[in-house]
């Protein structure tokens, strides 16, 4: 039975699903269902935040690597709780002013460096080692100069338009850079209707541990 | 002088507009709305004549209800002009409940402010239908895929020997999980930043499984850094199961599978930190990933891990593709757990999703070809055909 339960569960809650789609009727039973989801997922918020807290301790009580940083992140939790319990999230609270001056300007950090990452895989990806990779040159070199203003300034009157950066561009992003990102969602649209009915006729057991 | 006749000629134009009178709104009708659950109805009207006048200004309109024709009316919308015609959904009426509605329109003339009310429409009641007509087409191509999927499971099971393509990515994970065990080192599992009701995760977990019982027969450690509660609590489950079904359940260790953060870019802090520390020999993502993908890779790619990667969101895979050792392009993703067990059955369910895929093909073709015909037309045989108006394409 524990492994049926589940398989169960995940069919009829997914057909139900799959029907409202088609059949408006059943949009309290699925927005129910839906609402059940959202419950179980507040309390999972519970065990994780205990999972983050329990591990960090471990660490600090047995000295593992770089032990000091899970006292701060500890500390951390407990000041944006506490900030958030006491005095709310609205603007001008404590909350609202660390998740500021705090939260946010980390966060930025972590994306900014994404800059760099971007140049150094460039790098690798358009080293013209094998056709494929100087077709991608190619391609990302005229895309670029046809984003840019000097792109189009620098062509004479005389060039022809269908060499122009411009033109250039707007065809490898209509037509094929647009074809492409169709066939992949196509591909993976079918993948998910796939996967879901392998799933709800308990197909795959993977994720309960059956082969 | 000057200023009696100013306002003697301000009183006739006041009395003039006073003469005539706002326009109600035009055609009003209020009917259940289509193909939905209940609960609401819809009012449409064409816009007051006076909109398009010089005597009034029209400042809106106003939609109002009430259950019986000479009821208490209760506004239930404030609707801006400027329009040829107006639609409102009243998304408050209840199932089953008798309603009537007037729109009333608010207008200036001269600094003075009237209203003009239309006669009550009604009674309508709001209520659900059983069929939504406008997904008819979807319901026919799920139909059609689904059976095309399940015969092929049917055929598969009777034994049939059914041909997959090799996909180098999921050829990889056995190299990937030895290389891991021969290095000692750990092998990194990361299912994305999306909660476990993205169909993305639920593939990210089904693998999760798959290559939780090769490193559990390997004797590899495994490490999972969840962006979410549940997806931990899940991978936890599939983790456990796959170390009891390889026999060793000594070897799982639940602070493995661990929650990081809900946060986006804490979250790549938090992996980065992992990699960084634990310097896993294979990397795998696999699900959901936004802008933390190429940050995740290029790391993973600095610390030398071999690195397999999966996920169905075009805008990501480029940069997978540039940092990563494998990718699974999008439907490779769903395919990977099937591929992994290569269980007959779930083979079964890859072929008819690739004929699936055929149909999808010939239908884009047959579009593309009656789209060229109906725009410049052919000529066969002395006839000449345009499908253009054999259809009335306009």
């Amino acid at each position: 039975m524990r492994r049926e339960i589940p398989m169960i569960v995940a069919f009829v809650a997914g057909v139900i699903i799959i029907l409202e789609f088609f059949v408006p009727a059943l949009t309290p039973v699925s927005s129910r269902i839906q609402n059940w989801y959202l419950v179980v997922v507040a309390f999972a918020i519970l065990v994780g935040a205990f999972n983050l807290l329990r591990l960090n301790y471990m660490k600090v009580r047995h000295r593992r690597t770089d032990w000091p940083f899970a006292i701060l992140l500890i500390v951390g939790f407990f000041t944006m709780a506490l900030a958030g319990l006491i005095g709310g999230i609205d603007e001008g609270t404590a909350f609202d002013w660390l998740f500021n001056y705090f939260v946010y300007p980390m966060s930025s950090t972590m994306f900014a460096l994404l800059a760099f990452f971007v140049a150094s895989a460039a790098y690798r990806a358009f080293r013209a080692r094998t056709v494929d990779s100087t077709l991608l040159l190619a391609a990302a070199f005229i895309v670029m100069l046809g984003q840019v203003p000097i792109g189009s300034i620098w062509v004479p009157s005389w060039w022809p338009f269908f060499l122009s950066p411009d033109w250039l561009k707007d065809r490898i992003m209509d037509i094929g850079n647009t074809a492409g990102q169709r066939a992949i969602l196509i591909g993976a649209s079918l993948g998910v209707v796939s996967t879901s009915l392998r799933i709800l006729l308990g197909i795959e057991r993977s994720y309960l541990g059956e082969e | 002088m000057r200023s009696a006749l100013v306002a003697i000629g301000w009183c006739i134009l006041v009395g003039a507009a006073a003469a005539q009178t706002l326009h109600t709104a035009a055609s009003v009708s209020a009917a259940d709305t289509p193909e939905d659950a209940g609960g609401s109805i819809d009012v449409a009207w064409e816009a007051s004549p006076d909109e398009a006048g010089e005597v009034f200004e029209v400042l809106g309109y106003e939609v109002w209800r009430a259950t019986s024709a000479t009821g208490e009316y209760r506004k239930v919308a404030d609707v801006e002009p400027g329009k040829k015609s107006y639609q409102i959904t009243d998304a408050t009426a209840e199932t089953g409940v008798d309603y009537y509605y007037k729109v009333k329109v608010l207008g200036e003339a001269f600094g003075e402010k009237m209203d003009a009310d239309t006669a009550p429409r009604g009674p309508v009641s709001a209520s659900p239908q059983w069929f939504r007509a406008g997904r008819l087409n979807m319901l026919i191509a799920s139909i059609i895929l689904a059976t095309f999927i399940l015969l092929y499971i049917s055929k598969a099971r009777a034994g049939q020997k059914l041909f997959i393509r090799r996909i180098a990515g999921l050829e990889a994970v056995q190299e990937a999980v030895g290389r891991a065990t021969e290095m000692g080192k750990p092998v990194l599992f990361v299912p994305g930043i999306a909660d476990i009701d993205d169909i993305q995760t639920i593939a990210s977990v089904t693998i999760l499984g798959r290559v939780a019982t090769m490193i559990a027969e390997y004797d590899a450690e495994l490490l999972v850094p969840c962006a979410r509660s549940l997806v931990m609590a899940t991978a936890q489950e599939v983790v456990k199961e796959a170390y009891l079904e390889a026999g060793r359940p000594d070897a799982y260790h639940r602070e493995n599978i661990r929650y990081l953060t809900d946060d986006q870019f804490g979250y790549v802090a938090g992996v980065d930190g992992i990699m960084l520390r634990e310097k896993p020999a294979a990397n795998f993502y696999l699900g959901t990933f936004y802008a933390e993908s190429l940050i995740l890779a290029e790391t993973g790619h600095s610390i030398g891990a071999i690195q397999i990667a999966g996920t169905a969101m075009p805008s990501q895979l480029p940069f997978f593709i540039a940092a990563c050792d494998y990718t699974l392009i999008g439907e490779e993703l769903f395919a990977a757990s099937a591929y992994l067990s290569r269980e007959p059955r779930l083979l079964g369910s890859l072929l008819g999703q690739d004929w699936g895929k055929v149909l999808i093909l010939a239908f884009i073709i047959l579009g593309a070809v009656t789209a060229f015909v109906a725009q410049f037309g052919v000529e066969i045989g002395g006839y000449s055909i345009n499908l253009a108006q054999l259809f009335e394409v306009k």
